[in-house]
């Protein structure tokens, strides 16, 4: 199924959860935080989120701003 | 930041003391290495961080804002800039309480409009108002009004932060009564947000009364960033020294500092 994930068409396996595609991203020991659907996924919940087809992800980190 | 020693005339925000009254942002320096000695030079206890989208399959050695300024040795202050309405500005200080492991102080600044980067009113009050009743620490970034900072601070923000003068214009206090108004209604802490442009700018704030100065393309677009680090830690410090010491009353003629009894010469 399709996903828009931090703003790019990306192709993951159906009924795959939060964990499968971090995981597959390879992140890390980085910090970062997780929206889908403009909605904040905590990271106790990565394990259980289920992902839907056409789900809009954002991975966020910090970076340098005034 | 340390807590072990007692720190005299301390800056106190949402229930922390503070040494520095010089807190910076940490955008547009050259690389990571004179991110961290401009900051180093700065004395800043508070540093402002942007939330932004990760890299993704990108270098992912590449060395994060967080590692060159950890989190337990300094106070992040995420903020919400680039938001133009309350909805992002308050999904980006959600995202910025999880990267940070619940960390509340956030600073809020939404904005009108890309030309003066003014804060859009209507919009920072519905976001303050959002983000006090979900538990946030707000330090919000506002115009230089009087009456809009009473109502920011009558709402729970935890600072008031006016801008000087338009992000990034290094113009300096365009109108310090007005700044001068907003820190003696104040109870919470007043910073100079925006706007100052070099070390007395920075002094001209404290002078004013304000608790502190937040300020980044000042020290990142000088010259040499390091050292202007440095001066504006000074121009602060100065700056509030001569307010704690009560200036002399201005006058219009002299008055001759060398006494005029025992003249040995009329």
């Amino acid at each position: 199924m399709n996903i828009l994930l931090n703003g790019e068409h990306r192709e993951i396996a159906e009924g795959s959860l939060m964990s499968d595609l971090l995981e597959q991203l390879a992140l890390g020991g980085q910090r970062f935080a997780v929206e889908v659907n403009a909605e904040l996924v905590p990271r106790s919940r990565f394990a259980e989120h289920r992902l839907n087809p056409e789900d809009k992800v954002e991975i966020i980190q910090a970076v340098g701003g005034g | 930041m340390s807590q072990d020693n007692q720190i005299t005339d301390p800056l106190l925000i949402a229930g922390r003391e503070y040494r520095s009254r010089l807190l910076v942002g940490t955008g547009k320096y050259k690389d990571m290495d004179e991110t961290s000695r401009a900051i180093e030079a700065s004395g800043a206890e508070i540093v402002t961080v942007a939330v932004r989208r990760t890299n993704l399959g990108q270098n992912p050695g590449e060395p994060n804002i967080l590692d060159v300024l950890p989190p337990d040795r300094y106070t992040i202050l995420p903020n919400t800039a680039g938001c133009y309405d309350a909805e992002t500005a308050v999904r980006t200080c959600k995202l910025a309480r999880e990267l940070l492991d619940g960390h509340t102080l956030v600073k809020l600044e939404v904005l009108g409009d890309e030309k003066t980067l003014f804060p859009d009113i209507m919009a920072t009050l519905k976001a303050a108002e959002e983000l006090v009743k979900d538990g946030f620490d707000v330090m919000v970034y506002t115009n230089d009004d009087p009456i809009v900072a009473r109502e920011l601070e009558s709402m729970g923000c935890v600072a008031v932060m006016p801008l000087a003068a338009p992000i990034g214009s290094g113009l300096g206090i365009r109108n310090p009564l007005n700044i001068l108004t907003i820190v003696e209604n104040a109870k919470v802490p007043v910073l100079v947000d925006a706007g100052v442009g070099t070390a007395s700018h920075a002094a001209e704030a404290m002078e004013l009364g304000c608790d502190g100065v937040l300020m980044n393309t000042a020290i990142a677009a000088a010259r040499n960033p390091v050292l202007m680090a440095s001066a504006m830690r000074k121009g602060i410090e100065a700056g509030r020294e001569a307010f704690l010491a009560g200036r002399m009353q201005a006058k219009r003629f002299a008055s001759a500092s060398s006494p005029i009894e025992g003249l040995f010469f009329r």
